[in-house]
């Protein structure tokens, strides 16, 4: 989104290195990401990219061996600080995971732990409100209405990935990140959250990881290519998959590797 | 080339047959000592629910009781049944001269008295009536009842007289020797004699230290195991705590009572003997049991699910609670339930701490005296009184009815409670 016709800015990564135990995984990683775009991460397994995405809600702090360096800048703070709060952090980010990972709890349970915990509703009916709008704004409304309180597990595995982006925007995060959020899904179902990820984006800053270079293309307005650990290029989606400026990602859009 | 591949294809096939002979003969040798070994216990163990009773015909006379004319409850309470009872044995052969008439009445317990006091006590209006009355037949009878007793040996080897047994006969004859379920071998506690012991004392003695080794082992080790699994950080000292939690759980049970004898009754001055002091040894042993079996059932807690519920932004603690543990709970209680069966099966460390000495009241609370149900066949294991070989089995038998039905309730815990992600 511009204004003014200036891009506004809404994660900004500075020289950000990660380590696993002493294997270093991404090296000195700066990266801006634009308020309400999709920015897709694209490149070869094992290149880092899921891992820069975990940098983003700081999930890495939970493998233990795993080390963070550099700054990264959510609305200019920077989140690698020690005065940061990886609770309300992860209230602002929210995450979609590569496999659909619902509670298995009932429906209406896993769209409303979110609110829950972080006190977003008075009422009841405060809450039915806040599901409900989650469901629609994931488009599973329609489907599961009648049976809220049955448990999550009992969808289909798009219905369930569609769920969990229900209970991601539940607390109205600013920054969706999903980590292949299709991969385990059938073309329907993929066709059906990239529709919702184009809408999600009127509200939210959305980061794709994604194995698929044709969605990348489909639904990101930027795009980031990652290899060895190394951000190769980044820029606007269309350049980078009509005009790139290096080489290799030249090889890799037109599948020569990866 | 052809060939050989066959003979290969042959060989995988013989092996994989050969494999599955292997394992069908282990299950079929482990059925077959699982069958006599249960009908060894059944058959020894089955009469011991039936008792046999001699039906005798006894006077009330008040003279003999002591007993005035229209006597108050207290009187028939305080009244003497020494000597009616005595005569109504005696007048089961009235030919019978003094030693034959001490024989008779070793017929039936030495509880006999009490039988025809309650008699009374129950129908005051039976005072110099006659009345047929039930009396618990002497072990040894009651043996030669069942058709236990080796009836051939000479007289001089049995420690019943012929004496006594052509009498018996002739009750039976009569019909005046009834079987029917013997209930006070539940509601009795022990007893020197055969005939009146129950399980009564030792069943509440197990029953209180299983509930005082889950009160004190189950959230210890649940804590235990959620800080160690969830919060603590990885490094040395934690795996050496790991290491010494299976350590733990190898240790021999008598250790236990050792500790037990040395620092609850030594120490801290428990009371011996007690369920308190027993569930406290047990609940060392069952912790690294319970230990264990939680964290493996919260390391099966797929950590995605960790992921997403942080990824919302709930703390560690949160995390834990709401979502982890209520996961694992399914494994852990089965576990504890399983350790708990362990600790009920237990009986060197109860022995260290004295819960084998001879307890003939019901205890009330974990602090009476009691005896435990495997201490309780040891015990009888080693009474040399032919009543106590199917007492023996028999409370082998409500054992394993009660580690069974335990079994059992883990299964459907189990079953029931664990949910299934995808």
């Amino acid at each position: 989104m511009k204004k003014n016709g200036v891009k506004m800015i809404k994660i900004k990564a500075k020289d950000v290195d990660v380590f696993y135990g002493k294997k270093q995984a991404l090296f000195n990683i700066s990266l801006d990401i634009e308020e309400n775009q999709v920015t897709a991460l694209i490149g070869p397994s094992g290149c880092g990219k899921s891992t820069f995405l975990r940098c983003l809600n700081r999930m890495n702090d939970v493998i233990d061996i795993c080390s963070v360096k550099g700054e990264i800048l959510i609305n200019d703070f920077n989140i690698n600080d020690k005065s940061c709060d990886v609770v309300r952090l992860r209230e602002k980010i929210g995450m979609v995971f590569q496999k659909p990972n619902p509670f298995p709890k009932t429906l209406y349970e896993n769209v409303s732990y979110g609110p829950t915990i972080h006190g977003m509703a008075q009422s009841k009916q405060e809450m039915d409100e806040i599901v409900e709008t989650s469901l629609k704004k994931a488009a599973l409304w329609e489907e599961v209405k009648d049976r809220l309180h049955e448990p999550g597990t009992g969808l289909s595995g798009g219905q369930q990935q569609r769920l969990c982006i229900a209970r991601a925007i539940s607390v109205r995060p600013e920054v969706i990140l999903m980590d292949e959020p299709c991969s385990a899904l059938d073309p329907i179902a993929t066709a059906q959250i990239e529709e919702l990820i184009d809408e999600l984006k009127k509200e939210h800053t959305i980061i794709i990881v994604t194995h698929s270079m044709a969605q990348a293309a489909r639904v990101s307005q930027n795009t980031g290519f990652f290899h060895l650990g190394q951000l190769i290029e980044h820029g606007s989606t269309d350049k980078i998959f009509k005009n790139p400026d290096n080489k290799k990602t030249q090889d890799y859009i037109t599948g020569r590797f990866g | 080339m052809n060939k050989n591949k066959e003979q290969l294809l042959n060989k995988r096939y013989k092996a994989e047959q050969r494999f599955r002979l292997y394992g069908q003969s282990a299950i079929f040798m482990a059925l077959l000592f699982l069958t006599i070994f249960i009908f060894k216990i059944f058959s020894t163990g089955y009469s011991a629910f039936q008792k046999t009773w001699l039906i005798v015909p006894v006077t009330f006379d008040p003279e003999l009781m002591m007993l005035e004319q229209n006597p108050s409850k207290e009187d028939i309470q305080d009244a003497d049944y020494y000597d009616i009872a005595l005569k109504s044995m005696a007048d089961l052969d009235l030919n019978a001269n003094e030693d034959q008439e001490n024989e008779l009445k070793r017929m039936v317990s030495y509880f006999f008295e009490k039988e025809i006091k309650n008699e009374l006590l129950n129908d005051p209006n039976l005072i110099g009536k006659t009345k047929e009355v039930y009396l618990t037949a002497s072990d040894d009878l009651d043996q030669v009842f069942k058709g236990n007793y080796p009836r051939d040996l000479p007289e001089d080897q049995r420690r019943v007289s012929d004496y006594q047994l052509k009498i018996f006969d002739q009750l039976v004859v009569n019909g005046m020797v009834e079987s029917k379920f013997n209930i006070s071998f539940f509601t009795n506690a022990d007893s020197r004699e055969a005939e009146l012991a129950g399980i009564a004392s030792s069943f509440m003695g197990s029953i209180f230290s299983i509930l005082v080794c889950l009160m004190i082992a189950f959230p210890v080790a649940v804590l235990a195991a959620i800080y160690l699994e969830e919060f603590a950080p990885k490094n040395r000292f934690t795996d050496f705590i790991e290491v010494n939690i299976n350590n733990l759980a190898a240790v021999p049970s008598i250790v236990f009572g050792l500790l037990g004898l040395g620092v609850l009754l030594a120490i801290f001055q428990l009371p011996r003997s007690t369920p308190l002091v027993g569930g406290i040894t047990l609940s060392l042993m069952t912790l690294p049991t319970i230990i264990i079996a939680a964290r493996a059932s919260l390391k099966a807690v797929p950590p995605s699910i960790r992921e997403a519920a942080l990824a919302m932004g709930a703390s560690r603690m949160q995390t834990t609670m709401h979502h982890t543990v209520p996961l694992s709970m399914p494994g852990t209680l089965s576990g504890t339930i399983i350790g708990l069966a362990q600790a009920l099966g237990e009986t060197a460390p109860l022995i260290l701490i004295g819960m084998v000495a001879f307890v003939n009241t019901i205890p009330g609370s974990p602090m009476d005296p009691a005896a435990s149900l495997p201490v309780q066949i040891y015990i009888w294991a080693e009474s040399a009184e032919r009543g106590f070989v199917e007492k023996v089995s028999a409370c082998i038998m409500v054992l394993l009815g009660f580690l069974i039905t335990m079994n059992l309730f883990a299964q459907i815990i189990r079953h029931k409670f664990e949910k299934k992600w995808s």
